[in-house]
């Protein structure tokens, strides 16, 4: 009995240290990033038309053969517009493939956007139904797929681009995939 | 004011009653509109999209799954609740699997291979949820240890 008299008053420190963590711990979770289940697995099989050429088609076997930094966007994305200027920045090395898929939007407004702003893309898909977006899981754009030279996806970054998410994470990943074999 | 005159005759007198009955019907009558308004629940805004159904069995099961399914967008809401463009997006989806005469369990697994099993409202129990599906179990079981505890103390 004297031990539960002494635990009597550690027990509460203790529950109230237990439910801190907890809470603490779900302040810093960011709940809309929800994790690809695709991350690891080949690229979804599609075939779409591209934005400057609709009769030419980009399939998923565009990807083979070079590192590829595939992303989402959209002229009504407000969000996009805020990476599109680092992402031309960036493609401007070289050092990636920049494929873009065109989400849900006017084709007019989208190659203006890309007159006006600078086209970073090699290769721009046109998914205007957004049914080929459904099957790479997005659900908000702009969302960026990075996948190694075989065509699998290795990363998913949501939200736009940054400096500081480029150095992080995507620099990093995308040199590391550089060196693996094809 | 008195709209009634001393002078008013029987005829114009039963027809500032009747104006001003009427007047006054009016008055509550919007009075109490307004409030039930408050009281009408918003689901009855809630989407409707037209899709057709051979059976109403089919149109239950399409309601249930499409209710049990998370839209992504804005997460506490159902892809039957939410007006998200991607909420319709995947109800055609559903929609469209089922007209093709698939299973529940192979559309939501079709779902939960490109959306994770964030998108099911109840999640599976493996080693991630473990803790979740347990967790209110084993703090029943240490609170009713704890009151037989204290029972037998008290005794």
């Amino acid at each position: 009995m004297n031990v539960l008299k002494q635990t009597r008053f550690i027990l509460p420190l203790i529950i109230f240290i237990l439910i801190f963590a907890l809470l603490w711990r779900g302040l810093n979770l960011h709940p809309n990033q929800i994790p690809s289940p695709l991350i690891g697995k080949p690229a979804p099989t599609f075939s779409l038309p591209t934005l400057f050429d609709a009769k030419k088609v980009t399939t998923n076997k565009d990807f083979f053969g070079h590192v590829t930094l595939m992303n989402v966007w959209a002229t009504w994305c407000v969000a996009c517009a805020e990476e599109h200027h680092a992402l031309v920045q960036l493609a401007q090395n070289k050092t990636v493939f920049f494929y873009g898929l065109n989400y849900k939007d006017d084709v007019t407004a989208a190659k203006k956007w890309l007159k006006q702003y600078g086209n970073p893309y090699r290769i721009v898909a046109v998914d205007q139904d957004g049914a080929a977006a459904i099957d790479w899981g997005v659900y908000g754009s702009p969302e960026t797929f990075v996948l190694d030279k075989k065509g699998m996806i290795r990363y998913k970054h949501i939200g736009p681009i940054d400096t500081d998410s480029w150095e992080k994470n995507l620099k990093p990943l995308i040199e590391k995939l550089q060196h693996e074999p094809v | 004011m008195n709209p009634y005159k001393k002078n008013d005759n029987c005829l114009q007198l039963a027809a500032k009653m009747t104006k001003n009955y009427f007047l006054h019907a009016y008055e509550w009558l919007r009075k109490m509109l307004l409030f039930l308004l408050m009281f009408l629940p918003l689901q009855l805004f809630a989407v409707e999209d037209f899709y057709h159904f051979d059976t109403p069995a089919q149109q239950e099961r399409f309601a249930a799954l499409t209710s049990q399914l998370r839209c992504l967008v804005c997460q506490n809401q159902n892809l039957s609740e939410s007006n998200a463009p991607l909420a319709a997006d995947l109800r055609q989806q559903v929609y469209q699997h089922m007209q093709r005469g698939q299973s529940d369990k192979q559309i939501v697994d079709y779902l939960v291979a490109r959306y994770g099993d964030f998108i099911l409202y109840r999640p599976p129990i493996n080693a991630a949820t473990l803790g979740l599906w347990l967790g209110p179990l084993i703090f029943l079981f240490l609170s009713v240890l704890y009151l037989l505890f204290y029972i037998r103390k008290k005794q």
